[in-house]
């Protein structure tokens, strides 16, 4: 196979990870914010915000990778996208501004009012972020007007029935990762609360995840033949069936955090360890992790439906080799040390105690 | 129609992206220093076992948390500013430039930002060893950061290592020479230099500004003095020592620097010399114009005060040398500015000169032993405190403004880089922009002015009683530090040497104040 073929095939998969990564990572520190409204006590809003204290940052930089990779392997789609989506673009960096520097500033507040302002900074930043997000996701998949090399749409193109769909689906998916974060991350009244609204939140998504699998195919024909194609809708088979498991699997997994949580408080010595209350949060990653393979399979081989493919967008094949060489070798390095740093600060937090 | 008032896409375009780098840059500028800093104040702690250093290392670790998550957030902007605005030079440059800022990804944000959580909450949770080397890992993000950044813009000043394709993309040849460009390791030098001087200048203005308030208290009171100690607050002393032998050392190294940069410019990109000295003719012996105003329809300076053959001797180290002129070079290559090069770029200078000074003073009152007694001094130190921000701000505005017309110097428009925009759509997000960066930066800047007022001290204070213990964001608070609040430093005792066993905070030994609920803080945490 020519150099020109595969090497765009493997950074797609490469940036279509980091922004996984992303998704997956920040999706529970959004999803922190989203549930802010929710759970309003302070003490409780703290071991919220201390639980991705010392991880956020890292979390943030997937963005930055899926950015910065775009603009280094596929200039093309990058100068086709941003300027599409430019007004849900700003209004996420703006958003993310205000997330971003509320972790520190609502510790630094001067007296409850001042407080009250950096929280509300917080969780409207995390909802901005995720709605722009979501925005950006529809826009992309109900495709983008392409003239010569740049945008050559109108400027509300983002914003379309689909496009609010998708924004307000990936607003309750970062919700529901944020609950399960909290689930496994946290004891006593805060897990009670968090996991009732796993619950309710886990429904909801499940519902969304299957109104927008129902929706793909009349979205564009390529999907369609995509789907329905007879090779292929063996593959697409299964999804469904791993759907529903993974579901199952997450309800149940919910009950069990309950009643480890009963034997830990009968437990004088605090020796039960909690572990496994980390199996809905990954269930939920799993969920996530189908929806976003089933997307690929459907906007596969473009970059920027319905007409960019990757090959199209790709820089030269110097500009790709030169990146892979250091992503390759880098790219285990970054997730080892992240995974370390998730190690260091792994177990519950409690109230008052956080990290020291 | 209110709209067709505006200016161009392409101004409002190009005043989009100065406003939010040059927003950003001043957090970088100074993170890149104190990082640095921090690591130098942690391994004196761990080599000489004072734990003056140790405080003072907390006492910026709390500012350093602030200021890097306002880098960070401006950061992010500036990473998709490139596709939202300037699609089309993305599109064009992105197979060279793209690979570079790639690389700072891989190389240094996951490293800053995967070994912040550790610098910031870690020291009881990994030991020292392991801590000093986040910090040290964290310092060599920001540079590394900082090495491929600057390249970046080299690249964009004196273009180098391409092949531009037939549908004007640029094309990468050699990638060495495209990194290690003609001006790239003068800017890179200059830039981490101005980084270190800019941290230097806060950090002084800080020490001397409690020097001096713990001094004036003294002398009208007596309040604050601890026998045997001249100064009462040995932490702001040492602030103001270090900071004060940076500038004194590195001022001046800085002026060598910069007079090898701008030789580099004039090689390269004599345009912007010519605009800098505010030379319309090119001549020999071309004198220094310390004063002007520069004319860019009469094509030429007025009202220059001037000094006789310094800009040629500086320019070209000899008496006769010749240099360039702006009207050697057609308008449509000349900067686009005039007024704005020269004025930026003795700014700069004028800064310089002034830190250089500031150093070297510092060294006479220090031979003097005169240093923390010297009121006028430190009032002069408070005054320089911003001088490194805004000098930073003023080089940049040189080389920026001085790189118009183009993007990539020479090759690239300006105004064939932009994204094809309206202009209400760019004025909308501008304003947006300028709102949220005053709101959000103005208040992070406000706490910061909150957290240089602290008097800086052993970290023995606490929280009052009732409250919880952890109350920091990110920070590591004196609060959070349980070992030293039950050890119950001495307050008189911070500059003494740290008795190796005697209890103090962070002693290796599991017993004395170490023995808090939870098995001692260095013990890791039972997995839950």
């Amino acid at each position: 196979m020519p150099i020109e073929t595969w090497l765009p095939f493997v950074w797609a998969v490469i940036i279509a990870l980091a922004v996984f990564f992303y998704v997956c990572m920040d999706g529970f520190d959004l999803g922190l914010g989203i549930l802010f409204p929710f759970i309003r006590e302070k003490p409780e809003r703290d071991v919220m915000v201390n639980s991705v204290a010392p991880v956020w940052d890292g979390n943030e930089t997937w963005l930055v990778m899926g950015g910065g990779g775009l603009l280094a392997v596929f200039p093309l789609a990058y100068a086709i996208i941003l300027p599409a989506l430019y007004a849900p673009m700003i209004g996420m960096l703006l958003a993310l501004i205000f997330r971003g520097v509320s972790f520190e500033m609502r510790f630094k507040a001067d007296n409850a009012a001042q407080q009250r302002w950096w929280d509300r900074a917080f969780s409207w930043g995390s909802y901005g972020a995720a709605i722009c997000q979501g925005l950006a996701l529809g826009a992309i998949v109900q495709g983008i007007t392409v003239t010569g090399r740049a945008y050559g749409g109108g400027w509300w193109d983002w914003l379309t029935p689909f496009t609010l769909f998708t924004a307000f689906s990936l607003t309750v998916g970062y919700a529901l990762l944020g609950a399960c974060w909290l689930v496994w991350k946290t004891e006593g009244a805060l897990e009670h609360r968090a996991r009732d609204l796993a619950r309710a939140l886990g429904a909801l998504m499940l519902v969304l995840i299957a109104l927008l699998s129902l929706s793909m195919p009349f979205l564009q024909p390529a999907f369609r033949a995509r789907w329905f194609d007879f090779p292929l809708i063996l593959l697409a088979l299964p999804v469904p069936v791993l759907m529903a498991l993974l579901a199952w699997r997450f309800f149940r997994a919910l009950r069990e955090t309950e009643a480890r949580e009963a034997l830990a408080a009968a437990d004088p010595t605090g020796r039960v360890f909690r572990w496994r209350d980390g199996t809905a949060f990954a269930c939920v990653l799993g969920w996530f992790f189908l929806c976003y393979t089933g997307l690929g399979i459907s906007l596969w081989p473009n970059i920027v439906p319905p007409s960019v493919s990757i090959w199209d967008a790709a820089a030269p094949p110097a500009s790709q080799l030169f990146v892979l060489v250091g992503a390759a070798v880098l790219l285990p390095v970054i997730l080892a040390y992240t995974a370390y740093t998730y190690w260091i600060f792994r177990g519950k937090v409690r109230q008052g105690e956080g990290y020291h | 129609m209110l709209w067709e008032a505006l200016p161009s896409a392409l101004d409002l375009a190009r005043f989009q992206f100065a406003f939010v780098v040059v927003f950003h840059f001043l957090f970088p500028a100074f993170t890149i220093g104190i990082a640095s800093y921090l690591a130098v104040l942690e391994g004196l702690w761990l080599w000489t076992k004072r734990d003056v250093y140790l405080d003072v290392f907390r006492y910026w670790l709390t500012i350093f948390a602030i200021v890097f998550a306002m880098g960070v957030v401006s950061g992010v902007v500036m990473s998709y500013q490139f596709g939202t605005n300037w699609s089309a030079f993305s599109d064009k440059a992105g197979p060279v430039i793209g690979p570079l800022m790639g690389y700072e990804v891989l190389t240094a944000f996951f490293l800053e930002a995967g070994f912040l959580g550790i610098m910031l909450f870690g020291l009881e949770r990994v030991g020292r060893a392991l801590h000093f080397a986040a910090t040290l890992l964290v310092a060599v993000g920001t540079a590394i950061s900082a090495f491929w950044i600057l390249s970046v813009n080299s690249w964009m000043q004196t273009p180098a290592g391409h092949s531009i394709a037939p549908d004007g993309r640029f094309m990468p040849e050699d990638w060495f020479a495209i990194i290690f460009n003609p001006s790239f390791p003068y800017r890179f030098v200059h830039t981490v230099t101005a980084a270190y001087l800019t941290t230097a200048f806060i950090v002084g203005a800080v020490g001397a500004w409690h020097v001096l308030h713990e001094r004036r208290a003294r002398d009208r009171d007596g309040s604050g003095v601890t026998p045997g100690h001249k100064i009462a607050n040995p932490q702001a002393r040492v602030m103001l020592s270090m900071a004060m032998w940076m500038a004194a050392v590195v001022a001046p190294l800085q002026i060598l620097i910069g007079d090898a940069h701008g030789l580099n410019t004039l090689e390269h990109q004599p345009q912007k010399v010519a605009a800098m000295e505010g030379h319309w003719e090119r001549q020999r012996g071309a004198p220094l114009i310390l004063f002007g105003l520069p004319d860019m329809e009469a094509e030429e300076t007025r009202l220059a005060i001037s000094i006789p053959y310094l800009s040629g001797l500086i320019l070209t180290h000899s008496l006769d040398g010749e240099t360039p002129g702006l009207r050697d070079f057609p308008r449509e290559a000349r900067p686009t500015n005039v007024p704005l090069v020269f004025w930026a770029f003795r700014v700069m200078v004028g800064l310089g000169t002034l830190m250089a000074l500031t150093g070297l003073v510092s060294l006479w009152l220090r031979l003097r032993g005169r240093l923390y007694d010297t009121g006028w001094f430190q009032r002069a130190a408070i005054a320089m405190g911003p001088s490194g921000l805004v000098a930073v701000t003023a080089g940049w505005i040189t080389t920026e403004a001085g790189r118009q017309p183009w993007t990539v110097y020479g090759l690239l428009r300006t105004a064939d880089s932009v994204s094809p925009l309206a202009a209400p759509a760019v004025a909308t997000s501008l304003a947006a922009f300028v709102v949220v960066y005053f709101l959000v930066f103005g208040a992070g800047i406000w706490y910061l002015f909150r957290l240089f007022s602290r008097t800086p001290g052993p970290f023995e204070q606490g929280p009052p009683k009732g409250e919880p213990i952890r109350t920091g964001g990110i920070l590591p608070g004196p609060a959070m530090d349980p070992a030293a609040m039950q050890a119950g430093r001495p307050s008189s005792s911070g500059d003494g040497p740290h008795a190796p066993s005697g209890g103090g905070p962070h002693a290796p030994s599991g017993g004395g104040p170490h023995a808090a609920p939870g098995g001692g803080p260095h013990a890791p945490q039972p997995a839950e």
